[in-house]
């Protein structure tokens, strides 16, 4: 189904509100994408490498020991963690250095939260062989680590950016700026399906492929579409990845869970879809955290990954008209729920992908049993284990400390 | 358009020199000295000020002016009170100097678009700048602006192709941005060498003066492009100057750009 209502529009939200400089970059990527889309070689390029590279298609496993635990709706994951790199964003990132290498670009940079899109765009570069520049805030190369490591070791080179809430969107700033000054040979590839249109149409397209497999699995699997699907947002490329394909589809609800962060009323949340009010962030209009002056306001997830206060315009659009609901949860009950999920289903998911889970309790239970639900893992949580470990790690199911 | 803008340009070709805007940012290091700023600016020779409202996330801007706005924020500047405690000072002090407000287009949604320019225009505001707002997107603002009589002057950039440049330049308000550089705002020991053609090109085709920015730091550089522009911006230099050294500083710094603006 077609949620844009006019070139790069998702009712009020979308937009290409970038300097100057950039508006010939945004109208080349436009025609090298539609241009690609056009040609069947493009497709199965992209296919190919998500299949002998990425892993994909990805598998739908039946959580039976938390459906059990949940009592209610059978719970199925579609796995993402299991594509190469650990998370959805290799989908996004091997088909825009593709299309990169297509329109002649010499040269990749990436802006990064988690790590995990970083990691991604440094594989993908290292695949085809093209140097590659990661911003990353200062705040986030401390809590993951792991993932600067695994960048580095890429090939990729990481710049820390040490401007504003040394975060996600400092580490967009300060992509968009370098952008600015190397626009004519360099491709910016944006991690989420946020930023000046086409990137929100681009990155959506290339990581619906998540719910055009859970179609056909699903079918395979129970013989039906999932009742819901819940998925957690930050800038909301996994969510819109798997929820996409299933706009059409009436029957099948729709979920996206927020950065709840230290609570709602506590200011320190990255629910942008439930506070945010209409603004301008990183080239698009959508629903933003500002103060009333519109200034950006802060965002804060123990998730890097959501720590982001905007998110792209097709899932304001979709929160706005109701089709997809948007519920949130905090730090304490996504890790709550790394730790159930762990011991429970045998995997560690991202600190992102516990939000969803966190939710997914209390979904399980109103959708009640012989209904199904698909929770999207969107990573696995090696890249989280740091930042967990710090906590104290509370004793095992059923052994006596 | 504001009359206030095309005397600017027309009394400084009168006097045989291309204009100078000057760029400051409103509230650093607070808003009353930032208002003297301003002032020694035009006491310097600038022809026309810009007034830097800062924004949490200045994607157009380099460090310099990037941490004058950290820096304006800290000092609690908004739109709201630039508009009520620098524009209206500023504007009693130097009542033939236009003032054009230089913003992020999420300040002005946040104030709402009527609002701001009804205000803007009361207080002495003769235009605005919005480097990430281009032509697509700025219809219903520039419609708001028109109403009010408050120039949207619109950008034109290295990267714009021939005809969008000269399609922006034709449908000008108030003055076309020409961005000398293909990036952000800061000083540029060297300019790119076929910036006299886009200039000349662009100017061509508008009916408005046409000035070049983004990169210009000194006397030298203004009198090579004051051949082929009307007039020249200055703003990190400017900023940087009046950070070190206070009000005096800018007052210099203007004074010797005007000199390489003598044609
Ligand atoms: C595992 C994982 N899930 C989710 C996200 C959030 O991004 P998005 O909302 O674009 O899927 C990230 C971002 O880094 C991530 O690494």
């Amino acid at each position: 189904m077609n949620t844009q209502t006019a070139v790069g529009r998702f009712g009020r939200f979308g937009g290409r509100y970038v300097p100057e400089t950039l508006v010939p970059a945004l109208m080349e990527l436009e025609e090298a994408y539609a241009a690609a889309r056009a040609d069947p070689t493009f497709d199965a390029e992209v296919a190919q490498v998500l299949r002998e590279f990425v892993g994909r298609p990805t598998t739908l496993t039946p959580a039976r020991r938390l459906t059990e635990a949940w009592g209610g709706a059978h719970v199925w994951l579609k796995r993402e963690d299991l594509a190469h790199t650990g998370a959805h964003k290799i989908n996004n990132t091997v088909g825009q250095v593709l299309l990169a290498r297509r329109m002649g670009k010499k040269r990749i940079i990436a802006e990064t939260g988690a790590g995990q899109h970083g990691v991604a765009t440094a594989t993908a570069c290292a695949l085809f062989g093209l140097p590659c520049e990661v911003f990353m805030g200062a705040l986030d190369v401390e809590r993951q680590a792991l993932n600067v490591f695994r960048m580095r070791a890429l090939g990729a080179v990481v710049r820390p950016v040490e401007s504003g809430s040394r975060t996600l969107k400092d580490a967009m700033n300060e992509a968009m700026r370098t952008w600015v000054s190397q626009v004519s040979d360099t491709h910016y590839v944006i991690g989420s399906a946020a930023g000046p249109h086409p990137y929100p149409t681009v990155v959506r397209d290339f990581q619906a492929i998540i719910g055009r497999e859970l179609r056909t699995q699903a079918q395979a699997a129970f013989g039906k579409l999932p009742d819901a699907i819940v998925a957690c947002v930050g800038g909301g490329s996994n969510a819109i990845g798997v929820l996409h394909p299933f706009i059409g589809d009436p029957s099948v609800r729709l979920i996206g869970v927020e950065a709840g962060g230290h609570g709602l009323d506590s200011g320190q949340h990255g629910a942008s879809l439930t506070l945010g009010t209409e603004g301008v962030l990183h080239g698009s209009r959508s629903l933003v955290l500002q103060d009333a002056d519109g200034q950006i306001q802060e965002a804060h997830s123990i998730s890097a990954g959501l720590d982001y206060p905007g998110v792209g315009p097709e899932l304001a659009h979709l929160a706005k008209t109701g089709r997809m609901e948007v519920r949130t949860a905090t730090d304490d009950e996504a890790l709550a729920s790394f730790y159930e999920v762990a011991r429970l289903e045998g995997i560690l998911p991202a600190l992102e992908t516990s939000h969803a889970f966190a939710r997914g309790r209390e979904l399980a239970r109103e959708l009640g049993a012989g209904k199904y639900l698909v929770i999207n893992c969107s990573g696995r949580g090696d890249k989280d284990v740091a930042t967990i470990s710090a906590r104290g790690v509370p004793p095992a199911v059923g052994v006596k400390p | 358009m504001s009359g206030a803008i095309a005397k600017a340009f027309a009394r400084a070709k009168a006097r045989g020199e291309g204009a100078l805007v000057a760029y400051g940012m409103a509230g650093d290091p607070d808003l009353p000295r930032s208002v003297d700023v301003f002032t020694a600016m035009v006491e310097g020779g600038a022809d026309i000020v810009e007034v830097g409202v800062a924004f949490s996330d200045p994607i157009a801007d380099g460090p310099v002016i990037q941490g004058a706005a950290e820096r304006a924020l800290k000092a609690g500047s908004t739109l709201k009170r630039v508009l009520d405690e620098v524009v209206p000072e500023l504007h009693r002090r130097c009542p033939e100097t236009p003032l054009v407000i230089m913003t992020y287009v999420n300040v002005i949604m946040a104030m709402g678009e009527e609002r701001f320019a009804k205000l803007a225009r009361e207080r002495g505001v003769s235009g605005v700048i919005l480097p990430d707002l281009p032509p697509e997107e700025s219809g219903s603002l520039r419609a708001t602006f028109d109403a009010s009589g408050v120039d949207l002057i619109p950008l034109c950039a290295p990267t714009t192709p021939p005809a969008r440049a000269e399609a922006i330049a034709k449908d000008a308000r108030g003055f076309v941005y020409c961005v000398a550089v293909s990036g952000v705002t800061g000083m540029r020991a060297e300019l790119p060498a076929d910036l006299s053609q886009r200039l000349e090109l662009v100017r061509k085709a508008s009916p408005m003066p046409v000035v070049a920015g983004f990169g210009i730091s000194t006397a030298e550089q203004a009198h090579t492009l004051s051949a082929h522009a009307d007039g020249v911006v200055v703003g990190s230099a400017l900023v940087r100057a009046a950070h070190a050294e206070g009000p005096q500083a800018a007052r210099a710094l203007c004074a010797e750009i005007k000199r390489g603006l003598k044609r």
